[in-house]
Order: structure tokens, then sequence, then C-alpha cells
């Protein structure tokens, strides 16, 4: 069988045919259409990895199937960056040192930015570490990323009120 | 991305001068954006998907398996088992020295753990693979697993870890335990734990005619190049291994694996790239883990409470079928001083996959154990715990003498007392309350951890534009190697950080040696320091011996690199740039090389640790038993420090990881059937952000002549040592509770209290 679907995916518009129902979002971004900087760290919904936005949502992609996104707007950690310019969030895991080996980093900032995005935060450190619980980091990182947070929220607060004025 | 444009896109922040600095990581950029490249992210044409299929008993054998059910499955390519498994040219139940483990690679039909390796199904697709393996139906005979003390086979051994002696005695112990006006006696248990690197182990493998090309993380590349060689009967210069960054390695990703190599194999046999990643499940088995150790511990303490025996016994699991036995009991070795130590291990064998390095081995369960023992010693002589550490410090390294090529833990335990608040602890238990109404305790222990160095190797080039290229094979886990090795070489070439191009991560690279032990820093960072001073004796040959040139002349007084120029030792007026001496010479490039090891001179006559100190609080609620750790401070010296903010991050991650042992992280077997009930990340908990306490790590000062010419220890595993003792002393000092099981349950504080 075969199965075409419509994603815009990092605000490009993706038409991907599947020959296979079992694949999921996550294996979809990294080994169909090269965009590997999502990652794959437990494929049960248990570490966070894989965590990208589905219509402006942070998801598990381990778990959705990609055959049932018909339509969705999907933003990975790829999409982030203007260029060399980086998303304030990214900026501000490079400088509290929110990551050491980096392969959770992807998805500690998707879920950060859809946190943000969320309104939840706040300017709160224990409502950030307790949101931001379903991302495992093993290296121990968790400082630097609620540090991380903190500032990008205020950055981004200020952005947002400049955009206003 | 490959790792030669990498380094191009970098824009440290610098401040000042070269090392020392608290630059931002290199490889930061690349880690937030999604472009750092992993072993599993890589994809090369007509690619397969390899998956294992593997046992679900822990002894026996495989009687049947529905390779043809599995085959019939739309894109499967091939099913390999015992009966086709291509011949390897290294026997695999024979140990390769030194890191060598024996491996199942499809041997045979037999079963030693569960989790192993019984088929290997490779098909077009990741889902047809995974299908494949499912389709299998493994049919068993099964033996009884052995799983626990009760059923386990106990035996002697020489040896423990890698190498180090299973049985160290200094003095007489049952003299010094006569002598004690009180023995303080426990038993202390640790469980298997799993290094749950978040990248599971990978590898995509390329076979180009007796040539391969191997993605994976690798923690130790030369090593590996030569064990890979040798099981595919090909020159090691034959094996290119890509490494650029690990997604955590924690020593699971320096030692070979059954699955690895049978995707190697498989790629070999179909003549198709090949990728395998394992599920986190199939990694509670065939790469490795933190083994299983029951420990008694006898202190023997006078008077004034002072030691007067020290015998620390240490019963270690292991597999069936290999050894490595965690050297817990050696963790008592180094720390206090006693007329009398004896450590001792003895191996247990059970029905797992083989235990091997996970970050601290020995030190980690050894010292959790000596660290709470210490504790209830102190409670006997009715001593402050810091107090009577300090009644018991060594000056020298116990039994042997021999002076400390640097120690500076006074200064950890009066800095990090401090900081925390120390002073005014009541001495009882259950005496502190919290606004709430939790208790409240605060515990302590001591951070110990050696200094190996391993050979390594390092190329410096200078360039004509003046700007400096600096290679080592080293491997970056996430402790900052990028960063700190190129901020040794920039000094060494006195040059700026953004000056100097770094590669590494590439096994064809001058041999960086292995990212271990907390080693890798000394032992690469040593290599490119040589190479760098090597490029400029050579650049500084060239100017002095030219006529032409301001230092024409000044070889027998000498010359300092700085900033790009070559200053004159004794007039700092004359100079000349990197790129004129080149120019005028017509060099376009001068290359400096080096090989480093230990001065065994200086190892000979130095004991060399770091060291530190842990304070912790933890607040129990007094009706359900819930713990929380709501506080650490570490304070610890390990010589001269690189990189002050990478440094902190894995002094925090090391005190989350001992945060992790002391609370939170356990595998735990089904006794009947051998197998791990929660092999996952939602059973097997490791700290998540809420679970993590508000840190504090001090970086002591420290000046060490002897550990190398750097003055370089390591910082990558001490973080643990000290705090699980220091977390549960304190779960004792807020309940009363004492208990000597990790990690630390609920259950045992509301038990332990009725």
């Amino acid at each position: 069988m075969s199965l075409s679907i419509s994603l815009t995916i990092n605000g490009q518009a993706r038409t991907v045919v599947l020959d296979d129902p079992r694949v999921t979002l996550l294996d979809l971004l990294r080994e169909r259409l090269d965009l590997p900087g999502t990652k794959k760290g437990c494929d049960r919904g248990q570490c966070g990895a894989c965590t990208v936005l589905v219509d402006g949502r942070r998801i598990n992609s381990c778990l959705a199937l990609a055959a049932s996104l018909d339509g969705a707007e999907v933003t990975t950690i790829e999409g982030l960056a203007e260029g060399e310019i980086l998303h304030p969030v990214q900026a501000a895991f490079v400088a509290h040192d929110g990551f050491q080996c980096g392969y959770c980093t992807p998805g500690q900032i998707m879920s950060a930015i859809g946190l943000i995005q969320e309104g939840h935060a706040n300017g709160d450190p224990e409502r950030i570490r307790e949101l931001m619980s379903g991302n495992i980091c093993r290296c121990g990182a968790y400082q630097g990323i609620t540090e991380a947070i903190l500032e990008a929220q205020k950055t981004l607060a200020e952005g947002n009120r400049r955009d206003a004025a | 991305m490959s790792p030669e444009t990498i380094s191009q896109t970098n824009r440290s922040h610098r401040h000042g001068s070269n090392a020392g600095q608290p630059l931002t990581r290199r490889d930061g950029v690349l880690k937030v954006t999604g472009r750092a490249t992993y072993a599993a992210d890589n994809h090369p044409d007509d690619m397969l998907y390899a998956v294992p299929a593997v046992s679900r008993i822990a002894r026996g054998r495989v009687t049947a398996l529905d390779v043809t059910a599995a085959k019939a499955h739309a894109g499967v390519v091939e099913v390999l088992t015992p009966a086709n498994r291509p011949p390897l040219a290294h026997d695999p139940d024979e140990k390769m020295p030194p890191f060598g483990f024996r491996v199942e690679v499809l041997q045979d039909d037999g079963v030693r753990y569960v989790g192993q390796p019984i088929a290997l199904v490779i098909a077009e697709t990741l889902e047809a693979a995974t299908e494949g393996a499912a389709l299998l139906d493994p049919q068993y005979e099964t033996a009884t697993a052995r799983t626990d003390l009760s059923n386990g086979d106990r035996f002697d051994t020489a040896t423990v870890g890698i190498g180090a002696p299973a049985r160290t005695a200094y003095g007489d112990i049952a003299a010094g335990l006569a002598a004690a006006t009180h023995v303080t006696e426990a038993d202390y248990v640790t469980p298997a734990q799993y290094h749950n690197a978040m990248e599971p182990h990978a590898v995509v493998a390329e076979w180009d005619g007796d040539r391969v090309t191997l993605d994976m993380p690798n923690q130790a590349m030369a090593l590996s190049c030569a064990a890979y060689a040798a099981y595919f009967g090909v020159p090691a210069e034959n094996v290119l291994i890509r490494s650029p960054f690990l997604g955590g390695g924690f020593g699971s990703k320096a030692i070979l694996n059954g699955p690895q190599i049978l995707a190697i194999l498989a790629a070999r046999m179909l003549q198709r790239p090949v990728k395998l990643v394992l599920t986190r499940a199939q990694m509670y088995g065939p790469v490795g883990h933190r083994g299983h150790t029951w420990q008694k511990l006898r202190i023997g303490t006078d008077r004034e409470g002072r030691l007067t025996a020290l015998h620390h016994h240490a019963l270690c699991a292991t597999s069936s079928f290999d050894e490595f036995l965690e050297p817990a009991a050696n963790a008592s070795l180094p720390l206090y001083e006693s007329p009398a130590i004896l450590v001792e291990h003895e191996g247990l064998r059970l029905d797992t996959g083989t235990p091997g390095p996970m970050r601290a081995p020995g030190e980690a369960s050894g010292s959790a154990a000596l660290e709470v023992a210490m504790d209830e010693a102190a409670v006997a002589c009715g001593m402050d715990p810091l107090e009577f550490r300090l009644a018991n410090y060594a000056e020298t390294e116990p039994g042997t003498g021999r002076p400390f090529s640097s120690k500076t833990l006074r200064e950890c335990y009066s800095e990090g007392a401090k900081r925390f608040g120390w002073a005014g602890r009541p001495l009882e238990p259950r005496q502190m309350r919290d606004e709430n109404g939790f208790l409240v305790g605060w515990g302590m222990g001591t951070a110990v951890f050696h200094c190996p160095h391993f050979p390594a190797e390092a190329r410096a080039t200078l360039r004509a534009d003046g700007t400096a290229l600096v290679e080592t094979s080293g491997a970056d886990m996430g402790q900052g190697a990028w960063t700190a090795l190129a901020q040794i070489a920039a000094e060494a070439l006195g040059l700026d950080p953004d000056q100097v191009e770094f590669h590494s991560g590439v096994s064809s690279l001058p041999d960086g040696g292995i990212a271990g032990g907390s080693g890798h820093t000394a032992s690469a960072g040593l290599a490119l320091n040589n190479a760098g001073e090597d490029a400029i004796a050579k650049l500084a040959a060239l100017a002095t011996a030219d006529p032409a040139s301001p230092l024409f002349g000044s070889g027998n007084i000498g010359v300092v690199p700085r900033s790009g120029r070559l200053h004159r030792l004794d007039d700092e007026g004359r100079s000349e740039s990197y790129v004129d001496i080149l120019a005028r010479t017509g060099q376009t490039e001068v290359i400096g090389t080096a090989k480093a090891a230990r001065d065994q001179e200086a190892a000979a006559h130095h004991a060399m640790f770091s060291h530190g100190a842990v304070f912790a609080e933890v607040k129990v609620d007094p009706d359900l038993g819930q713990i929380r750790a709501t506080r650490l401070v570490g304070a610890f010296a390990a010589g001269r420090v690189i990189n002050p903010r990478l440094v902190r991050s894995q002094y925090f991650g090391g005190m989350i990881w001992g945060a992790s042992f002391a609370l939170h992280e356990e595998a735990i077997t089904d006794r009947r059937t051998g197998r791990i009930m929660n092999a996952d990340f939602a059973e097997y908990h490791v700290p998540v952000n809420a679970d993590v306490p508000s840190l504090d790590a001090i970086l002591t000062e420290e000046h060490d002549p002897y550990v190398n010419p750097l003055g370089i220890k390591g910082v990558g595993e001490i973080g643990i040592t000290g705090t699980v003792g220091a977390i549960a002393n304190a779960v004792w000092h807020a309940t009363g509770v004492r208990v000597r099981r990790f990690p630390i349950r609920i259950e045992d504080l509301v038990i332990g209290r009725s």
C-alpha cells in the first residue's frame, strides 16, 4: 500500500508518499526526510529527545504515526535558527551551558519553546523544572537548562513588547 | 557536517587569555541547531537496517527460530543466525586485552543472559527489520537463572576492575580491631545500574573492499580500530572510526559489543551499508552496566576518634562467562589514615550481561558504602562527621606513605562547609524541621578519584596565515573536549583560540588515547601542548637562525610565543610574527608532533588523586517518607582548571549521578526469569529536572607539579563519589533511620521508623 500525506515542515510544504503505515513521525524525519536533528532516545515517549512542535504544540514524535498527521505543521530543531542567527532559546542554551553531550538538546529546546509559547513558565524556576521533566538529560545539565529557559523567556517577552510598540 | 567544516563555524566568546577561561563550547552552535552529527544520523546511499532479536531467557539455548516467517516479510533481506553467520577472524570467547570482553556474536545457540543477541534481521527499512525480528518467535530450552546471592556462584579472584589487585593489606587488621574502643560494622548493598546514555549504541558500517568506515560513538578509537581489525581479519589502518560526537558514554562506549560487530559483519556479507541502533531495552544486556555489590565494612576507632583499623570487603557480581568486578573496596585505600587497612574482593557469577566500567567504576559503589560507614563511626564516637574525617585525614597515602602529588582536601572541607553553612549542625538526628514540617537533615561525604593518564599523540600545524590546525583523535562525549583541548593547544601556540582550528573525532588523526577515567583532558591535552611546543620550537629555530629576523641569534636566550608573535625572552621589544617568519623563510607551514605519556618516575613516587567534599541537605515528609534532596554543595580540588564553565558542568553532572545513585537508580531483576523488569526510562529512574536540587560547585584552587606538566587532574567522575554518602547521611540525620541499601526508598524510612 502507499499513502500520500501533506506536511508543512519548518515552513516548507512537502508531500510525502508513505509505503508503510508503521512509520512514526520521528522515523519519517530522521530516516526518510534527511532531518536527523530530532533524536531517538527511547522510542516510547519516555525521554523527550524526539520532541517537536506539531501545530504549535510539543509532542513526542516517536509516538505519532506519520500517516495520522496529514495537513500538520511540524517544526523541528532544524527550523529554528534564521541563517546564522540563533533562536533566543538556542542562544541561551549555549550561554548557560544547558547541555553536555548534546543528544537530548534538540528535544529540550523544542520543549522549552513549547513551554514558553504556552505561557506556562512565567519566570518561575520551580515550574520550569516541573514542566521540563518530560525531557531527560543523562549528563545532568538541568541547572543550565533551567537558567537558559528563564533568560530566553525574558528575551522573548522583551522582543514581543518591542514588536507590539 | 564533517568535523573538518565544523571547526570553521566556531565563534567562541573570549575573555582575556586562553587556558583558564570560561569559554562557551566550540560545538555549542552545532548542538543547539541539530547540526551536530551523531552516529545514527548518517545515512549512506543504499543503506540497510539491522535489528537484533534478543533472548528473553537468561540461561539455556535457542531451539528454534522461524527464519522463514521473518524472511517472508516484505523488505527483509537477510536473517543472521548461528546457522549462517559468516566466520570472524577472532574467537569471540577469547578476551582481547586490555579492554576486550567476551562477546556474543551468534557463535552458538547458547543463551547466557536476557537481552543477548540470538539473531540479526536486516531489511530495507527499519520498520521491516523490526517486524522481521518479532516474527522469529524463538523457542528455548530454559535452565534456572542465577540471579542473586542465594543461587549465584561465588569465586575468588586475583584482580578487579581492569587489572587492579583484588586484595591489599597494610598493617595487622586483627590487631587494629582488637585495639579499638569501638568497632562499627555494617553491610551495604548497591544495585545493578545501567549507563543509559541518551544516545543508544549505534553503528553505520560501510565496506569498500577490505576497508571499512564505522560511524559509531566511541570512547577509545585506536584500541577499537585494532579490535575490529582483529575480528574482521584486516589491518588496523583499514578501519576508520568516525565519532565526532557521542551522545553520552559514561564508560559504555569504550568496549566492543556483539550487536555492533554483527552489524559490521552484515554490511560485509551483503556488500551494502548497514545501520544498527539498539533500542533502549536492548541496552540492558550486551553493553555493560555497574555490577551489583554486597559490601561489609568494619571500622575500629579509639577514644580520640582515630581509626585503628579499616576493613572493606566487597562481593561483586559479574556474568557467568566473563569477569568485570566492580573494584568497590579499593575506594577505602586512599582516603583515611589507619594503622591497618584491608580491602578485599570476591566474585559472584550471575546469568547477566557482563558488567563494565560505569562513571566512577569502583569508587562510586565503594565510596557510597565507605562514606556511610564513616558517618556511622563518627556517630559512634560522638563526633561531628566533618571533625571525624579531619581527625583521620591522611597526610600521605595510607599504607604506602607516598606523598600525594597534591592534596587540597582540607580546603575543600572548609570551603564547602562554609558555603553550605555546616557549622552548628546538631549531632543528633531528627532535630531540624522546615516551615512546612518536613524533617531536614544534613550530611557530608568525601570525594576522591584517581588520576589515570593515557598515552596520546597530537599534531600542530602553524600555517602561513598565522593560524594553526591542531589534531588528535580524541572524543567529545559532553565533557567539552573540543573546547578545553583547543584552549590548551592555543596556549601552547601563543594564539587566540579563535585562530586555532581543532580536528578531532576521527581515528585517522593522531591517537588521542581514551576518553575515560577522567583522564582525557590531561592525556590528549598534554599531547596537544607538546605538539604545539614542538611547532613553536621549529618556528623559533627558523627565526633565530635567520640574519634578517629581529630574533637572529636568540637561540640560547630563548623565545616565547604570544599573540601570534615570538618574543625574545630577555627583551620583549624584539619580536616577529609567525606570518613574517614563515613568509621570509619560504615555508607554507611548520608541523609539530608529540607523543605524550605519564612521567613514570613522578608516578612511582607520588600518589595522584583528585579530592573533594560534598555537603547535602534533604527534606523528608515525616508521614509519607518521601525524600527530596534540596541542596548540594561540592568543593573539589582537581589540579589546574582549563575551563571553569565546563568543569562546573562536569561536577554538577557527577553530583546529579550521585543523587541518582542515592535515591533513584536500580535495575530490578525478576528472580524467576532473570529478566530486568524495568528496562526502560519510565521505570528505571534517573533524575529529571524537577528531581535536581540547588547545586553549587566550588572549584578549589590546586597546583600540582607532578601529576603532569600541565597540572591537570580529572573532573568527570569525582562528583559522584562524595555525593552518594552525603545524601544517605543526610537522610539518616533527618530521620534517624540508617539505610544501607541503595537506592534509599520510601519504604526503608517508613518501615525503618516503625
